[in-house]
């Protein structure tokens, strides 16, 4: 059902449209000087991020500071733009997680061709790349726009992870035990 | 007249438009603040300059407030890339917007903007030219400020901007018959029978001084020359030559940088010369208070040169105030609502009016 509003006839005042000029004026005025200013001045303010907010796609390290991607490139092979792209390479001889399988030499998400539709995060099994809360990503020239790995750990950060999935799997090769 | 004369002349007529042209610079800064208060927003903020914006408390808000904004436009109008479309021909196209800042600068002549008592007593009014025929000349100039509109949209060979310039030319002759015959009831009481003709703006405003102020004994007067300030200087709510809901920008859409500069500098020039005006015919020009002058007060020689330019400028400014926050309040008219409030309610108003009070004058006057 539809809602009707009557236009009721213009009483003599208002027809004379002077009286209604100087209540609109009123109505401005009082906007300018008591009205509160509504807007936001954007890069000293930050509007509230919701939580699951889907923004750039970073990598994470976990609580000991170790990469957590192993280079199996799911991420790279689903992701519907093809903004992806991994160099896999060995972990060094020597380092303290040379039990871990793999780790990515070079790691490349083009911000120019990404969706930002999350799939990355939704295949990783590893849970190291996670679309966080960064939202604006600008830049003066194309390759500007290429997040390398270095910067992608820089807005990554670390997460709390509850797993520790390679020490698990040291620990069990090391003293024996059931696998995971 | 003297080589030296014309040379005094010369330099007052530059520094008059020098401080036009900054009023004009300033009153655009005014009104994107004006809109963004009105707006709930902050407007420019941003603009600083090296040395004088890093002064501690000031700086932050002087930048706050915009105040560096205006130099920032200039220099922008000034080397962004200027656009010449490629089906115009170039020297209508030129022409037009120094045709449309030429009349706006030259209205500035006759106006009066104070006076001073010299070291023999004598009153001297701060004017460039003191024309006995100032109102005439003031309406004659104003309104060829159209011809570059016009002329604008015309040569940008292009529709929307025709449309914008053919509706300024159509809107100017609507409302130029009522303007007119508004301000006849001032010039009559200026110049009462028997007294020497006059209408000169500095007669005008001399008449108002010690006694009631136009605007509040010929109220409707004063109300359909406002109106049709707004419709000669193309204010809201009668832009009907660039309206963007309509016409893209109107008569400008093909103008880019400084040509746009220029067009945009015109409408404010005609803008502050249009408050001016108002304020002179009137608003009491620099005279304080209604039934006060500034010699009341007790203050002669140059002083009483400061307080009533400042007096002037303050009305001015209040004024120009009341353009924009028109133009903040009410929604722009339709085009056939424009020409019936210019043919069949303005000028039949200021006829009527115009016959009121020649009788009330009459009436007045005879001895």
């Amino acid at each position: 059902m539809a809602i009707v509003v009557k236009r009721k006839p213009l009483n003599l005042l208002e027809k004379l449209y002077i009286p209604e000029i100087a209540r609109g004026l009123m109505v401005t005025f009082r906007r300018m000087f008591f009205g509160e200013t509504v807007t936001m001045e954007y890069p000293e303010q930050r509007p509230p991020i919701p939580v699951g907010y889907r923004g750039v796609p970073t990598l994470v390290k976990d609580p000991e500071g170790r990469e957590k991607c192993v280079s199996c490139q799911l991420c790279e092979f689903v992701c519907p733009p093809k903004a992806i792209r991994i160099t896999p390479g060995e972990i060094p001889e020597g380092s303290d997680y040379r039990h871990v399988e793999k780790g990515p030499k070079e790691f490349d998400i083009d911000m120019l061709r990404c969706i930002y539709c999350g799939m990355c995060q939704e295949v990783c099994p590893e849970e190291a790349i996670w679309l966080q809360n960064q939202y604006s990503m600008s830049g003066y020239s194309r390759a500007e726009m290429v997040n390398n790995k270095a910067k992608l750990y820089e807005l990554g950060g670390t997460l709390p992870d509850e797993h520790f999935k390679w020490k698990k799997k040291k620990e069990a090769a090391e003293h024996g035990g059931g696998h995971h | 007249m003297e080589i030296s004369e014309i040379a005094i002349k010369a330099i007052y007529a530059i520094i008059v438009v020098s401080v036009l042209m900054g009023f004009c610079s300033y009153a655009v800064l005014a009104e994107r603040k004006i809109s963004s208060w009105i707006q709930g927003r902050v407007g420019p903020n941003r603009t600083t300059l090296p040395f004088v914006g890093s002064i501690p408390v000031v700086g932050k808000f002087l930048t706050r407030l915009g105040v560096f904004q205006p130099v920032a436009d200039g220099l922008k109008f000034l080397f962004k890339e200027d656009v010449t479309p490629g089906h115009v021909n170039k020297f209508y196209f030129t022409m037009a917007p120094i045709m449309a800042l030429i009349p706006a600068l030259t209205t500035v002549v006759v106006v009066p903007f104070g006076y001073y008592t010299n070291a023999a007593g004598e009153v001297v009014t701060l004017v460039l030219t003191d024309l006995n025929v100032a109102m005439l000349f003031l309406l004659a100039v104003s309104s060829l400020g159209v011809y570059g509109v016009v002329l604008g949209g015309w040569s940008s060979n292009s529709k929307y901007p025709f449309l914008g310039g053919i509706r300024a030319s159509a809107q100017m002759i609507s409302y130029e018959l009522a303007m007119g015959i508004s301000i006849l009831p001032v010039f009559m009481w200026v110049n009462a029978p028997g007294s020497e003709g006059s209408l000169s703006l500095v007669d005008v405003v001399n008449s108002q001084g010690g006694g009631l102020w136009y605007a509040m004994w010929m109220p409707a007067s004063f109300l359909i020359f406002v109106v049709c300030i707004f419709a000669e200087t193309n204010r809201l709510p009668f832009d009907m030559a660039e309206s963007e809901t309509e016409l893209v920008s109107g008569f400008h859409t093909e103008y880019s940088s400084f040509k746009f500069g220029l067009f945009f500098v015109g409408e404010y020039a005609h803008m502050l010369v249009g408050s001016a005006v108002v304020a002179i015919l009137f608003l009491g020009g620099w005279h304080p208070l209604p039934f006060a002058t500034w010699a009341d007060f007790g203050v002669s020689g140059w002083l009483v040169g400061v307080l009533s330019v400042g007096t002037l400028i303050a009305k001015l400014c209040g004024f120009m105030f009341f353009f924009m926050w028109i133009r903040w309040t009410l929604p722009r008219f339709r085009y056939d609502q424009v020409m019936r409030i210019g043919w069949q309610m303005l000028l039949p108003a200021s006829i009527a009016n115009l016959i009121v009070y020649t009788f009330i004058i009459y009436f007045l006057e005879r001895p």
